[in-house]
């Protein structure tokens, strides 16, 4: 079970003043920003002085409201990463700076150059054994074939998202094996469809909301295993684990979830 | 080392005497060779040759010098292996005879009847035939050498001049060449094992020998069958490889089989058909280092000391840096540890022992099916878009170029689903689907399916995997105790450098010393070489088969007798409950593998920094299993032939009252066969009945299942049964299962009652299928056919089979099948067919029935009954090609509902019907029209039985419609039919045949 979640690095952005107007969002909620930064500050605190990861901070850009969530420009697993093509036009250049992090952090690059290919890393789950990719708004069947080339030593295989914005809005693995999963019917037909298509067998944790499902799990040899989750749902089958509760609800205003805010390498 | 060949030329000059002699050696059941896998070990010498060899030396022995005898017997096992094809041919002989016959005209029937059952029953007689064709074949084959016999010296030669020798070259999994001498008509094993034996490997069941056919692609060597007949007119070229990768390949007990499977996979590796990521290329390419060349020595490897590996399909200097990098840390590991590493990181990959098809799905969208351990892959170009593991598959089939999957209903749907792929041609749909059977047999049965023993109606492939299943091979594997083998480890390196003059080993002049000194650490010393006995241990079967549960420890709730005590038990009751301990998942892959796999590779991330991986598209293509070379031929079909043939087989038996048969068996044709008097067999009746003269008629019709539709009445069925029916094909003893007549095939994956892992997916659902149960209850030959029908739900039907049992005991001798190996025959659902004249209908009433029907047959009492069986409907959703069924989002709307319509009627009718005595008590004609459809094909028998004063006639008549595309041979499928005919009514001849030949274009679908 060692390997899985034990993560080295941690790649965040900033938030832009600009995230509270002009930020894309399905709903249409105010944010306060001030709340958000709030919140930003403390998830980024969790991972750098509680979990002890070694965060590299990457200025925001005005130009890109939704830059703050970089969980989207790239997809990092090994030592590889593939710099995603994200599905939203306004969001594309949110990619370069987070090249530039990750390359020097000395990893091999992949970049999605096909025009046509769009991902968002919001769609794709690695479980430790294989690649989930939602095909979403954002990311369509030309953008997983590319990560699946990215990452061949990995099955990759495709799970339709509906009425969710990512395939991770409703779900993230909380452990290794472990898939928390939202109660929503969406949710659980997506994760039925990950069950058949998986040679692998997954404990699942579902919890009523989705995203509550949306959790940072994380396995450090120092500090045993923690998991970020989110507001005050409790993963009651956790109890092994760590739980760090991080506020996150300015930032889900704007469809942001936990994962959405750091890159996380191994 | 004189061979049957030889011998059989003495046949020919004494055809007559043998005839006389022997003739009773032609049981039909005995000739095929066992499916036994152990049994048919044929290094065995005293493996027992088929009913035929030894009759056949007893008659030839008198011609045959003392000291040639001697030979023969040491090479038995030859004879006992090619023993089947030679039924078969004759059987072709038989049928042009029976053509001719037939132009001539019917009124000759009898006389034919007498000379076909001796032909049927002298197998000696079937070698002069074959040895025409045989000498045909030497004509057109040029690298075929025709090898007299050293030994026999000049009076073997002469008597011997038939004996043909091929020479077989076989390409190693080190890229070396084997060369062996094999009998032109020895069968795939043969030559198997004696690779093996050069190899010294013991667990072999892993492995398979593989040629490529006239399209480029590349086929499996069935052991069971002749090498000859695969390989058609290809090169006698093979190739060594992996067929079943296993699992877990540290499980395996030798060092040997994992070094020959590291070979296969940096074979894998290296042409691209297993991908992986520059890491793990690095990673495996030091372990072949470690392993081939021993520690990194700074002063004997300078950088270039690998450029003659090959790690990855484009190998850059960055990798090689790499891969020294790594080899640099492997030091101390021996070659043994190294490959074990090197297995234990690639079993990880996600496309190891993924054998990939080209295909389409319904909507003509290019996938890719991939067949594994664990069941059935979609791909769509890189990305998996669904998966069907084997717990889910109820049945697989194949009707021309299609490729259809039976799935088992989800825990909310109410029918089975079935899904199609189209494959390029028909070919590739055979392969693919030969290619589940044998994974779902190897990795998930506990042991092959058991043979038939009968067969009433057979079509289509009767391909079944015979080898060894994973969990006996692994049992016959924990008995393997010998020193480990010495074996040397050929430096890919070198291998790489002799390509153009490969080293050829021959049988005779195998030195195991080869290039030593190079590999210095590499070299395993495990001491002696000595390893034949050992394999006498593995050798027996039945330990294997036995001891399985010992091993494995699943749960046993019903493994090999108990099992089948049940099955025969249900056939009676109409019930069969599928056991659907079903649930194999394989996890082998424990999440720690995989973790500590991604942590072995994250380990060396920090000398990777710099790596790119690079994405190559193209190399998906080489992973395609058949072709790694060429591109499957995407040829939409020529021309759709059809050709109908009628096989009238009839056989009368006379206790006395033999001039009145031909009156009682009334029915138009019954009247040719009539004349039947001396030669047939006198068959008194036990029960004091009156003599029965039972003439046998089948028609086989394969129609489209569209046809069906209109004949059943929706408003008729009373009862939904789904019934499924259609050519199911079990048996593995078919002579020729690979002619391409066999326009298609299914495989009912039936759950094991013993599962070999321990499932833990509890996903699937364990609900039993019934209904398909029952439809696979096949009636073993005339006789059980009661028993199926009783399966249906008409009461009526029920009833009656016991009754008519004792009547038609013909068959008596054959064992029951049990249910899951009914030949398709069984035909579920009677459908009357219009061109029979005796043939009911469904406009009879069906009131009379149950119970005075069978107490009528039993008592033979004068009564007219007519059942007639209102039509099953049976609804599927047929899900044509639908690989995205599982991501479907809305639900379904391209699942086209579709109505399978089968109906079946069983119709008992006056006699007055055959013109013979209108309706007059006291005679009581049978009449079951049995029909089975699968998707492609159409099976009608037409059964006629009649019971009159002193004698009874069966007349079957079988009527076959071939579908399929040009490359059918029409010949080879006509001798099919009619062999099968004749196997499955040994006692009954063939009074006609009719051929039928249309040629249609067909707008292919493709």
């Amino acid at each position: 079970m060692s390997g899985f979640g034990s993560f080295t690095h941690a790649v965040v952005r900033a938030l832009p003043q600009s995230l509270a107007k002009e930020a894309l969002r399905t709903g249409s909620l105010e944010v306060d920003l001030l709340k958000a930064q709030e919140e930003h500050d403390k998830y980024v605190s969790v991972l750098k002085h509680r979990l002890g990861l070694e965060v590299v901070e990457l200025p925001a850009d005005e130009a890109l409201p939704d830059c703050v969530f970089v969980e989207d420009a790239a997809v990092v697993c090994g030592d590889t990463a593939l710099i995603t093509r994200p599905g939203a036009e306004s969001r594309r250049k949110e990619t370069e700076a987070m090249k530039a992090a990750l390359t020097e952090l000395g990893l091999s690059i992949v970049e999605m150059t096909d025009e046509s290919a769009t991902l968002d890393g919001g769609d794709v789950l690695f479980t430790g054994r294989e690649f989930f990719v939602g095909l979403s708004m954002r990311t369509n069947q030309r953008g997983a074939e590319i990560l699946a080339d990215a990452f061949k030593d990995y099955a990759v295989s495709t799970v339709p998202v509906q009425d969710r914005l990512h395939l991770k809005s409703f779900c993230s693995m909380a452990g290794p094996g472990l898939i928390a999963i939202g109660a929503s019917e969406a949710a659980q037909k997506a994760l039925k469809i990950m069950q058949q298509m998986s040679d692998h067998n997954y404990d699942k944790l579902t919890l009523p909301d989705d995203l509550a499902a949306n959790c940072v799990y994380m396995n450090l040899p120092s500090k045993g295993d923690s998991a970020l989750r989110l507001l005050l749902q409790v993963f009651e089958k956790l109890k092994d684990h760590m739980l760090i509760p991080v506020s996150n609800q300015e930032k889900v205003k704007v469809d942001g979830a936990l994962t959405c805010c750091s890159v996380l390498r191994i | 080392m004189t061979t049957e060949v030889g011998s059989e030329s003495d046949v020919k000059k004494v055809p007559e005497v043998q005839q006389q002699t022997a003739p009773a050696s032609a049981e039909p059941s005995q000739e095929e060779s066992p499916s036994d896998p152990e049994a048919a070990a044929s290094l065995e010498p005293s493996s027992p040759p088929a009913d035929g060899g030894p009759k056949k030396e007893k008659g030839i022995s008198r011609f045959l010098p003392p000291w040639l005898k001697r030979q023969k017997s040491q090479s038995q096992d030859k004879p006992g292996e090619s023993s089947a094809p030679p039924k078969q041919e004759s059987v072709e002989a038989v049928q042009e005879e029976q053509e001719e016959k037939h132009g001539a005209g019917a009124a000759t029937a009898s006389t034919e009847q007498t000379e076909e059952e001796k032909s049927i029953g002298s197998a000696d007689t079937q070698p002069v035939r074959e040895e025409k064709s045989e000498e045909k074949e030497v004509e057109t084959k040029e690298e075929e050498q025709v090898i007299p016999h050293e030994a026999s010296g000049l009076s073997a030669l002469k008597l011997n001049k038939k004996m043909k020798m091929v020479v077989c070259h076989v390409t190693l999994l080190d890229g070396s060449q084997f060369s062996c001498e094999v009998e032109k008509r020895a069968k795939g094993q043969y030559l198997f094992f004696q690779v093996c034996e050069h190899l010294n490997l013991l667990e072999k069941d892993y492995f398979g020998l593989s040629f490529k056919d006239n399209a480029e692609q590349r086929c499996w060597l069935d052991p069971t069958k002749e090498i000859k007949r695969q390989i058609r007119n290809s090169q006698w070229q093979f190739a060594f490889s992996v067929k079943f990768y296993p699992l877990d390949p540290s499980q395996l007990t030798e060092d040997i089989t994992r070094y020959l499977l590291c070979l296969q996979l940096r074979q894998d590796i290296a042409s691209g058909r297993l991908p992986c990521s520059f890491v793990t290329h690095a990673l495996l390419g030091s372990y072949t280092l470690q392993a081939e060349l021993g520690d990194h020595d700074p002063e004997e490897h300078r950088l270039d000391y690998i450029s003659d590996f090959q790690f990855a399909p484009n190998q850059t200097k960055e990798l090689e840096e790499k891969v020294v990098e790594l080899h640099k840390s492997h030091r101390g590991m021996t070659p043994a540890q190294s490959d074990a590493q090197f297995l234990e990181n690639a079993k990880k990959l996600s496309m190891y022992g993924v054998d990939l098809h080209h295909a389409k799905d319904s909507e003509g969208v290019d996938i890719m099916l991939g067949v594994c351990a664990n069941g059935l892959l979609i791909y769509k170009d890189r990305l998996r878009i669904n998966r069907f593991a084997w717990p889910k598959i109820l049945k697989i089939s194949y009707k021309r170029s299609n490729f259809y999957i039976k799935i088992r209903p989800g825990e909310t749907e109410q029918f089975e689903s079935t899904v199609g792929f189209k494959l390029p041609n028909h070919r590739a749909a055979k392969r693919v689907w030969k290619v589940c059977v044998e994974h779902h047999t190897f990795f998930r049965l506990v042991s092959p399916e058991q043979p038939t023993k009968t067969k009433f109606l057979t079509l289509g492939s009767k391909f079944r995997y015979s080898g060894r299943t994973q969990a006996q091979t692994r049992q016959a594997s924990s008995l393997i105790d010998r020193p480990a083998p010495y074996f040397q480890r050929t430096s890919s390196k070198r291998i790489s450098r002799s390509l153009d003059g490969a080293p050829v080993v021959n049988v005779s002049d195998y030195s195991q010393a080869a290039g030593a000194g190079e590999n210095g650490p590499a070299l395993e010393l495990n001491s002696d070489s000595k390893s034949q006995q050992v394999e006498v241990v593995e050798e027996p079967d039945a330990d294997a088969a036995t001891s399985i549960s010992s091993e494995t420890a699943f749960e046993t709730d019903g493994a090999g007798a108990p099992e089948r005590k049940s099955k025969l038990r249900v056939q009676g009751e109409n019930i069969y409950v599928r056991h659907s301990n079903l649930m194999l998942e394989d996890l082998d892959k424990t999440q720690e593998d995989v973790l500590k796999h991604q942590a072995s590779i994250s380990e060396l991330k920090r000398s990777f920094m710099e790596a790119t991986p690079d994405p190559m598209p193209s190399q998906w293509d080489k992973r395609l299993t058949g072709s790694p070379a060429t591109t499957l031929r995407l040829q939409a079909q020529g021309s759709l032939e059809e050709e109908l043939t009628s096989l009238f087989l009839s056989k009368a038996c006379f206790s006395g009252l033999a001039g009145s048969c031909s009156t009682a068996a009334a029915p138009a044709e019954a009247s040719k066969v009539s004349a039947p008097p001396a030669s047939a067999e006198v068959k008194p009746e036990v029960n004091g009945q009156p003599e029965v003269v039972e003439v046998v008629e089948e028609t086989v019709v394969i129609e489209e299942v569209v046809k069906a539709k209109p004949k059943s009445p929706a408003p008729e069925v009373p009862a939904t049964v789904e019934t499924e029916c259609a050519a199911e094909v079990k048996e593995e003893r078919s002579l020729s299962s690979d002619s391409d007549s066999e326009e298609e095939a299914e495989y009912h994956a039936q759950p094991p009652t013993t599962t070999t892992h321990n499932n833990k997916k509890k996903q699937e659902p364990e609900e039993e299928q019934e209904a398909v149960l029952i439809q696979q209850a096949p009636p073993s030959g005339i006789e059980s056919q009661p028993i199926t029908e009783a399966a249906e739900p008409a009461p009526s039907a029920e009833e009656e089979k016991p009754a008519e049992l004792p009547e038609e005991e013909v068959h008596a001798d054959e064992p029951l099948a049990t249910p899951d190996e009914a030949p398709n025959g069984h035909a579920l659902q009677a459908k009357a067919p219009p061109t029979l004249r005796a043939a009911p209908t469904e406009e009879e009433e069906p009131h009379i029935v149950n119970g005075s029907a069978s107490r009528v047959e039993a008592e033979h009492l004068p009564q007219v009954i007519c059942c007639s069986e209102p039509p099953v409907v049976k609804t599927e959703m047929v899900t044509i090609s639908d690989t995205f069924a599982a991501q479907k989002t809305e639900i379904s709307t391209k699942e086209v509902p579709i109505v399978h319509t089968e109906t079946k009627t069983i119709t008992y009718e006056a006699a007055q019907l055959d013109g013979n005595g209108d309706g007059e008590p006291g005679v009581l004609m049978t009449a079951q029209t049995i029909t089975s459809e699968s998707l492609c094909t159409t099976t009608t028998t037409h059964i006629t039985k009649t019971l009159k004063g002193g004698l009874s006639e069966t007349r079957i008549e079988k009527r076959i419609v071939i579908t399929g595309d040009s490359d059918i041979d029409h010949d080879q499928a006509l001798a099919q039919a009619i062999k099968e005919a004749k196997e499955q009514h040994p006692d009954m001849s063939v009074t006609r045949v009719v051929v039928h030949k249309e040629t249609e274009l067909a707008e292919d679908e493709d």
